[in-house]
């Protein structure tokens, strides 16, 4: 139990590092949300220990890290975490394309949300570009399951 | 596949009911943006985060550093004597030049003596460097390894070798968030050298050009003339170069296509300096200037800030 809430709280920094480390220019605007992604695949799997509270606290961290209006990033984890926690007992006999498939909305959800905030704050970009890390998210979804599934077997 | 996990509890009937939970924590969200956008009143609490955060920053800053001190250290003997050569030879042609401009100095400050006026002349800089932390893709943003306790204070000027640079738009007790010129939410007042016509340089999220939508047609403007800062709304000292003009089009019926080129090295720069300089004594003549051009208010809110 120790060892899996350690394992969430790490896989939490490594999520937000991996939000502000440089890439290079064209493969910026790609980044995928893994932070997010960590989240979604957390609250799948023991949505008790990781709850709402773990994922507001991650997006409130990257509001933080990325500079943003404070909340922005928190209430769109908390939105995702939410219907995850909603759709968890279906999501978890979904085969894996299903489940991307899912995970994609998800995040076109998050994404809209963060683009609706950006423009109520005065930050909107409405590039095309900006709608890129769903589709990068979801591509990602299976490796993030293997490697999640990974750890947690050999942590619990 | 997600295996089962061995906790399948049921959501509802254990610990917080979840709708509820999640009402309270979309709710603090919800007034944490409000807040921080009207009012500015949680400034505390960014500041106790980002003290939690600063380490994750440092630690995405690091291999980078590391990596910089390595290649540099291990640089072959050759490599560095050209490059010695090539500084000695320019660190002379620079002398050269700067004996010159101690005569005009002096003679520029009994000039300003007489009109009793000092304004403008950065007193003090301090270099920071450039943390390797990307912030986000769409805004032109950086953060700088010095912050409050450095004395960094909000809408302070920042320069590079070339020219302006931007103007810091947060300071944490370590760090400071600096807004680019050419981010798409910054303006700054400019006025060309040859000419001495005044107006706006606003940022395109381009880091390669300024766009200055405030020339009317008839303004004598031309590509290579050289915008330096006016100095005007106290942020940015004045005289300093920003951008050079590469394009103006003369088309429509009010006001001109014009664009610059930043003169700092806006995505190459690795340090910066921050800048104290004596704001202007007197207001502005903020009344003649602003005939000519249209007032970006709306436009501009961080140049616009430090307005005295």
């Amino acid at each position: 139990m120790f060892a899996r809430r350690l394992l969430y709280w790490i896989s939490m920094a490594a999520g937000l590092v991996l939000a502000i480390v440089p890439l290079p220019g064209w493969l910026d605007p790609v980044r995928p949300d893994l932070a997010l992604l960590a989240m979604i695949y957390f609250v799948l799997t023991s949505p008790r220990i990781a709850g709402l509270g773990y994922a507001w606290l991650s997006g409130l961290f990257l509001d933080v890290l990325r500079g943003m209006v404070l909340g922005q990033h928190a209430l769109g984890f908390l939105v995702v975490g939410y219907l995850t926690h909603k759709l968890q007992l279906r999501m978890r006999m979904f085969p894996i394309v299903q489940q991307a498939v899912i995970v994609m909305l998800l995040l076109g959800l998050y994404h809209f949300l963060m683009f609706w905030i950006d423009g109520l704050t005065g930050h909107g970009f409405t590039g095309w570009v900006r709608w890129l890390p769903v589709l990068s998210g979801a591509l990602l979804w299976p490796l993030v399951v293997a490697l999640g599934d990974s750890l947690t077997r050999r942590s619990s | 596949m997600v295996e089962l996990s061995h906790d399948s509890r049921p959501i509802i009937g254990r610990g917080p009911p979840l709708t509820a939970y999640f009402i309270t924590l979309a709710a603090i969200s919800v007034g944490l943006m409000v807040a921080d956008q009207r009012y500015h009143q949680i400034d505390r609490i960014r500041e106790a985060l980002s003290r939690v955060i600063y380490p994750v920053q440092r630690a995405v800053d690091f291999p980078f550093r590391a990596t910089d001190w390595v290649t540099e250290s291990f640089a072959d003997r050759s490599r560095l004597r050209q490059e010695n050569l090539e500084l000695t030879a320019r660190l002379r042609l620079a002398n050269l030049q700067l004996q010159r401009f101690a005569v005009l100095e002096e003679e520029n400050r009994r000039l300003r003596e007489m009109r009793a006026n000092t304004a403008g002349i950065a007193d003090k800089v301090l270099v920071a460097s450039i943390l390797n932390v990307d912030l986000d893709p769409f805004r032109h943003r950086v953060l700088l390894d010095k912050g409050a306790a450095d004395g960094v204070f909000k809408d302070q000027a920042v320069l590079d070798g070339n020219g302006i640079f931007g103007q810091v738009s947060k300071v944490n007790a370590a760090t400071a968030e600096v807004i680019l010129i050419s981010d798409a939410e910054h303006a700054i007042p400019v006025q060309s050298n040859r000419s001495g016509v005044r107006t706006i340089a606003v940022g395109t999220g381009d880091q390669n050009k300024l766009s200055l939508p405030f020339v009317t047609v008839e303004s004598d403007l031309q590509p290579g003339d050289l915008l330096l800062s006016t100095g005007m709304g106290g942020v940015f000292p004045p005289g300093y170069p920003v951008a050079q003009v590469s394009k103006v089009k003369r088309a429509g019926s009010m006001f001109a296509l014009v664009e610059a080129k930043p003169t700092a090295k806006l995505d190459q720069a690795r340090e910066v300096l921050l800048v104290w300089f004596k704001a202007r004594a007197e207001p502005a003549p903020a009344a003649g200037d602003a005939g000519s051009t249209p007032s970006p208010a709306s436009a501009a809110p961080p140049a616009q800030a430090g307005g005295e």
